[in-house]
């Protein structure tokens, strides 16, 4: 195990913003962590970081207590912040610079490691011009490459693609899918985005309220909301009905839409829509992410970034 | 060991930073030739101070106010630097907070020390003339003088969360520390409450150390005037290592 936590709790004076979490993650894993806002997302990874001390419980990030050995626990780290932070009157090639000195990257290694980090990223032709001038997503692209300067066995992501154009977000995943791969760093990721976890998080925890709600596969986790899904739009709908059905699982109608788990969607359809009354719209589909999510929390997991993020991307980008 | 190279690593970037925003430069190199021409040559015109006349007299109290503008808002900013920036990274980094502390000082006081510097440079514009001893005495008291303020500033911005207490800190702490330091006026024959006032200004000792250095007027021995500004640095940095320590 390279992270375990311990009952780890941060209470403020009338929030619990983190409560008694459990976790263990394995070397090399993607791991995510998906929440709402405000679900405790940031506060964990700050208290995994030691950037906040835990109000209980402990951790332990590569063998060491974030309480008694910090030192330990940030040389065995990397972060790349939810808000920007480089340098911005600083050039590329000086952030990694700074980086390098801070984490005590030895004089040899410095030149050739920053020469790799860039290129990695396909910011080496940019590399000298001031961090003002480039884009949300170099700016990103810049802070994964420091992430990694100094080698660090786990890199903790929060919200790396937050207030980025999609295109940008693909690429930014496809840089953290190439690091696993061959580095074989571990990466702890925090998102708002289903669909980028599903497709590359080894294991997703769903937190709210502070609370884990679920960990497992993203596979896992859609077979245990059902096989497939079935949403229409209905007036009045015959809910018991449908409930008693032998295959159906679970059936929610909220906001005029009827939600149905069911197995083997495709061979019950028909029966299905016999029974629900006049159908204005209907699909039917495989859970997913996004799904699970709703089921878990009882909410949809707001994909518009925090506003202040929001704008100081806009700001970057302009 | 490898905090040593992170001390440098701080003060490398402040000092780029510094150097590159030249807009700044150029105004915080104005604004106390304003200060020298205007108040000194004005005033300087109705008062006599000795043979030096006016100008040189307030010339060791400009050089004061420019370090002591630089330095202090540069130790204010933490409070900005903590929102957003490169500061976050460098909290997350392995480097001990203390020595964190050291590197920002260590800029922070580069800054003041070439903004002052080139307020040096004018010097005999405005009637002083150097010796390689008043240089270097004036270039110590300097050096001492910025670091205790920027480590002043930088205690108290790492225990501000907004900027909205910047205005208090010019009004009760920047001013009452200028006006109050025998900046502007002979200190030796004030009405009573004022001179213990002024007397329990540290940085009235900077000034006269500075004083006398440059134009031979001494209210204090010089021992005196070296041995405060020493106390007051040593206390300064032990306080904002402390408040870095402390800082979230």
């Amino acid at each position: 195990m390279i992270i375990q936590t311990f009952g780890i709790t941060k209470r403020y004076k009338n929030i619990t913003a983190v409560n008694r979490v459990d976790l263990s993650i394995e070397e090399g894993e993607i791991f995510g962590l998906l929440g709402p806002n405000g679900a405790g997302k940031t506060t964990l990874l700050s208290m995994l970081t030691t950037l906040l001390p835990p109000t209980e419980g402990t951790a332990k990030v590569n063998g060491y207590d974030v309480r008694k050995e910090p030192g330990k626990v940030r040389e065995s780290i990397g972060m790349v912040f939810q808000t920007p932070s480089s340098d911005e009157i600083l050039t590329g090639r000086e952030n990694l610079y700074l980086h390098a000195l801070m984490y005590g990257v030895a004089k040899e290694e410095r030149k050739r490691r920053i020469g790799k980090a860039l290129e990695l990223v396909d910011l080496t032709d940019r590399a000298n011009d001031l961090v003002k001038t480039y884009s949300g997503g170099m700016r990103r692209r810049l802070e994964l490459a420091r992430g990694l300067l100094h080698e660090p066995k786990i890199l903790f992501l929060d919200e790396p693609t937050l207030g980025l154009d999609p295109q940008t977000r693909q690429h930014i995943w496809e840089y953290i899918g190439r690091l696993s791969e061959e580095q074989g760093v571990t990466i702890i990721v925090t998102t708002h985005y289903m669909e980028e976890a599903d497709s590359l998080c080894d294991r997703v925890a769903i937190i709210d309220h502070g609370e884990i709600k679920a960990l497992d596969s993203p596979s896992i986790l859609k077979m245990k909301v059902g096989k497939s899904m079935i949403r229409a739009k209905v007036e009045h709908p015959k809910l018991e009905y449908i409930k008693g059905l032998p295959y159906v699982t679970k059936a929610d109608y909220k906001d005029g839409i009827v939600t149905i788990i069911l197995n083997e969607g495709g061979a019950h359809i028909q029966e299905v829509l016999l029974n629900l009354g006049e159908v204005s719209f209907v699909e039917l589909r495989e859970p997913t992410l996004n799904d699970v999510f709703l089921q878990i929390t009882g909410k949809e997991i707001r994909e518009e970034p925090a506003d202040d993020v929001a704008e100081i991307y806009a700001r970057a980008d302009s | 060991m490898s905090d040593l190279w992170g001390i440098y690593a701080l003060w490398y970037r402040e000092v780029k930073v510094f150097l590159r925003e030249k807009s700044r430069l150029v105004s915080s190199t104005v604004n106390p030739l304003i200060w020298m021409v205007a108040f000194g040559g004005g005033l300087g015109a109705s008062i006599s101070v000795g043979e030096a006349g006016y100008q040189a007299f307030i010339f060791p109290g400009v050089l004061m106010l420019v370090v002591l503008f630089t330095t202090i808002f540069f130790g204010l900013y933490v409070v900005w630097d903590k929102k957003i920036d490169f500061f976050k990274e460098v909290l997350v980094s392995p480097m001990s907070r203390a020595s964190i502390f050291v590197g920002k000082m260590l800029g922070g006081c580069t800054d003041g020390f070439i903004q002052s510097g080139i307020i040096i440079l004018f010097g005999p514009l405005f009637g002083i003339t150097y010796t390689a001893y008043s240089l270097g005495a004036v270039v110590l008291f300097v050096i001492l003088l910025a670091m205790g303020t920027t480590s002043l500033g930088l205690a108290i911005g790492s225990q501000m969360t907004s900027f909205e207490g910047v205005g208090l800190v010019q009004s009760f702490l920047i001013m009452p520390l200028f006006f109050l330091s025998g900046a502007l006026y002979p200190i030796d024959n004030l009405p009573g409450w004022l001179s213990w006032v002024t007397y329990a200004n540290p940085l009235t000792y900077i000034v006269d150390g500075m004083r006398g250095a440059l134009l031979d007027l001494n209210s204090f021995p010089m021992a005196i005037d070296l041995g405060v500004a020493a106390v007051y640095v040593a206390v300064l940095v032990a306080v904002g290592t402390y408040a870095f320590k402390k800082m979230s």
